[in-house]
């Protein structure tokens, strides 16, 4: 059982929790996820761990509610506890001096992409950020990022707040001499950016969280074409050389349980009403 | 007059079975078990042979006939100890070892007639002592020493089982939420409910075995930082990991690896969809491909899942099927389509990234190759293309790698297995190994086999060393 210790409502639908995990904080490293399960019927959910804190003997993740699963996970309280939580799972990103570091969040994804921007930061890079999200209420982390950023840009797709949509990336990567690009966000985001950074032949690093089961490696729900070779993004990666991922085959992989998605909705909507 | 010799039974007694029709829209057992007299009729069949041949077919050496003729006097608590002497998973292996390669291939009675249904047997009287509470065998006095178990898989489970009788204090990593390993993820619930899988962990921890979920070692703890607290470990971290062909098309959506489909299904319970929350498709033409055990439960499990027809798709002849008897049996019953000689070739998708068909091509047998079998060769302009919507790739499994990569000074073969020697030590004092991880993948009972001589491989070392 696991503990929530913090539970901050960032945006409509998305919620920091800070869960007891005093094993997989001690070991935990940015760019690693955790897979949990709510309970005994639980499906196994992975979230990318947005911090760390060893004293406390916590993790942070940040979860928006899509379908029956997270939005199950919305409704729970501080003080109340999920039934497992394993990890650290995948590889840890590669946190190193490579100059000047552009950090791209959408979306949830910002609250991890922190977690690599602070360490980026930590040991000397020039770190630009950009944090995005469909509309001004859905941007989260915009505080925190910019504590860590020597420069930081925030775009909607609505342009309700800063740019409208990522355009705006091509001038600054025409201005900056970027030596690095992490993208972590919606697939299309992660998509649309490799695509800026390919002609300038940036290395740009994508984190996948794909549909997964086990999270180890056994499965190969998660599986991902990366430079025309079959890779599982829970043990492989998940980081990935964003010039090299065949997105599209991502996107429609993401789609593989929308029908049942949508079922196991109705069922718990019906299951509350019946309550 | 002489009185005439009692005549001996050569048909064994059948096991009642859930019917064809009835079982392919559920998921409960398809084997039913004997009833009371049943058992005691089939255990009279038994030659009692002094030089019992069947015991030497046993990965664990269960006393067979000792066992069977507490049967017969219907002492079934004490026949059940007599199996547990040996086997600390016996309602397990009952229904899923290979009987017919291993004790009952060597029973005397086989040459004449049917050979005796020991692993029913073992069953009748592991289900009978369940039904009446455990009974845990009194402990070993504690000798201090403690033991990290890596893998609650068959090969993990009866090391701690074993280790823990013997006075030690055994500790099981698990990296999933449930023990079991491959009989709680791999094997459906018809052919082994899991709740005799938590009912047999269980008994395993009543013994004194500490089970610890959600730790997956190499990530939560390397095998060095293992060593800091325990006096040894044992790696049984299975064979896991997923092959896939290689083919064109195989990312496409609505192909799973048969790891993804069974885990869904199985430990997911996704049978119980929407109850549990875990998904699974499945269409209504199915193909499978492979044709091992692992196949035989994918296609089974398609077609309890709705599917309309499901087809197994395998590149060698039946001769060659490295499958349970009973369990082809089973899925030819029930309908499934088995297709031999058939190997696909690539999977073609419709515009939303589905797979609407396979092509395959035929196959005919050419010489033996390593593994003895005959090799299968395609037959040039062969191929075909069918109509399918679920592919499930059921073509074998490699050696889980995340404890190669993080030990240092841990040797490895060329396949990815982990090198010991014959008790199962590996290169690094104090660690052994055992089940797939060493051999690849495997059966159930030559993992516990391992698992067994491994344990007994550490108390040797545990008494020898000294208190640290």
């Amino acid at each position: 059982m696991h503990k929530i210790v913090t539970r901050r409502e960032l945006a409509p639908q998305t919620n920091l929790f800070e869960f007891s995990a005093e094993e997989v904080a001690a070991k935990t490293e940015p760019g690693q996820f955790v897979i949990l399960r709510i309970d005994e019927d639980g499906e196994r959910i992975p979230l990318t761990i947005a911090d760390a804190d060893v004293e406390k003997g916590t993790i942070t993740v940040v979860c928006h509610e899509v379908g029956k699963s997270t939005k199950q996970l919305g409704s729970f309280k501080e003080g109340e506890c999920i039934l497992d939580l394993l990890g650290p799972l995948g590889k840890p990103a590669e946190i190193k001096r490579f100059g000047t570091v552009l950090c791209v969040g959408g979306g949830v994804m910002a609250a991890p992409l922190h977690f690599q921007a602070k360490a980026f930061h930590q040991i000397g890079n020039r770190v630009i950020g950009v944090v995005g999200a469909r509309t001004e209420s859905h941007l989260i982390f915009e505080d925190e990022m910019r504590e860590v950023c020597d420069d930081l840009h925030v775009a909607t797709d609505d342009g309700t707040r800063g740019y409208k949509g990522l355009d705006f990336l091509k001038e600054l990567l025409k201005k900056s001499k970027v030596d690095r690009a992490i993208v972590m966000g919606p697939v299309v985001t992660m998509k649309i950016v490799s695509e800026l950074t390919r002609p300038l032949s940036i290395p740009t690093i994508v984190s996948l969280i794909p549909i997964m089961v086990d999270g180890m490696g056994m499965c190969g729900a998660c599986r991902v074409t990366v430079g025309g070779q079959t890779k599982f993004a829970c043990v492989d990666g998940p980081d990935f050389d964003g010039h090299q991922v065949d997105f599209d085959e991502l996107m429609a992989r993401l789609k593989m349980f929308t029908a049942q998605e949508k079922l196991a909705f109705v069922f718990q909507e019906e299951g509350k009403r019946s309550l | 007059m002489s009185k005439p010799k009692p005549k001996i039974k050569k048909e064994a007694i059948i096991m009642p079975k859930q019917e064809p029709k009835d079982r392919i829209s559920n998921f409960e057992e398809v084997a039913l078990g004997y009833a009371e007299e049943q058992a005691v009729a089939e255990a009279e069949r038994c030659l009692q042979c002094a030089k019992a041949a069947c015991v030497e077919g046993c990965p664990v050496e269960v006393g067979i006939p000792a066992f069977i003729q507490l049967i017969r006097e219907r002492k079934f608590g004490e026949a059940i100890k007599k199996v547990k002497e040996k086997n600390s998973l016996p309602a397990v292996c009952g229904r899923v070892c290979p009987q017919e390669e291993q004790c009952q291939a060597r029973c005397t009675m086989g040459k004449v007639g049917d050979p005796i249904s020991i692993g029913r047997l073992e069953r009748f009287v592991a289900d009978w002592e369940r039904g009446q509470g455990y009974k845990v065998p009194q402990q070993s006095a504690s000798t201090g020493k403690r033991v990290a178990i890596v893998g609650a898989g068959p090969a993990g489970l009866t090391a701690a089982a074993d280790l823990a009788k013997l006075g030690h204090d055994a500790v099981i990593f698990e990296a999933l939420h449930k023990p079991g390993g491959v009989l709680i993820y791999g094997i459906p619930e018809f052919r082994l409910p899991k709740k005799i899988v938590e009912a047999e962990a269980e008994y395993i921890e009543k013994l004194g075995v500490t089970i610890k979920m959600n730790a997956m070692i190499g990530k939560l703890y390397t095998i060095k930082e293992l060593l800091e607290y325990f006096d040894a470990v044992f790696i049984g971290t299975g064979a896991g990991l997923p092959h896939f062909m290689r083919i064109p098309g195989e990312n496409l959506c609505g192909i799973y690896s048969a790891n993804e489909f069974l885990i869904r299904v199985n430990l997911m319970k996704a049978y119980d969809f929407p109850r549990s929350a875990t998904p699974i498709f499945v269409g209504e033409k199915v193909a499978v491909i492979g044709g091992g055990n692992t196949a035989m439960d994918s296609a089974r499990c398609a077609l309890r899942l709705g599917a309309k027809e499901v087809r197994i798709a395998y590149r060698r002849s039946r001769e060659e099927m490295p499958t349970r008897a009973e369990e082809v049996e089973n899925a030819e019953e029930e309908g499934i389509i088995l297709e031999f000689l058939t190997n696909p070739t690539r999977f073609i998708g419709n515009d939303r990234g589905w797979v609407k068909a396979m092509e395959c091509i035929r196959m005919r047998l050419g010489e033996p190759d390593a593994s003895g079998r005959r090799r299968p060769i395609p037959i040039e302009g062969s191929e075909f293309i069918t109509d399918i919507d679920t592919v499930i790739m059921a073509i074998g499994r490699t050696p889980n790698p995340i404890i190669q990569q993080t030990t240092e000074g841990l040797e490895v073969t060329k396949w990815g297995t982990i090198l010991v020697d014959e008790n199962g030590k590996t290169s690094i004092e104090g660690v052994y190994a055992g089940g797939d991880i060493v051999t690849g993948q495997a059966t159930v009972i030559s993992a516990m086999g391992a698992g067994k001589k491994a344990a007994e491989a550490i108390h040797q070392y545990l008494t020898k060393k000294r208190t640290k």
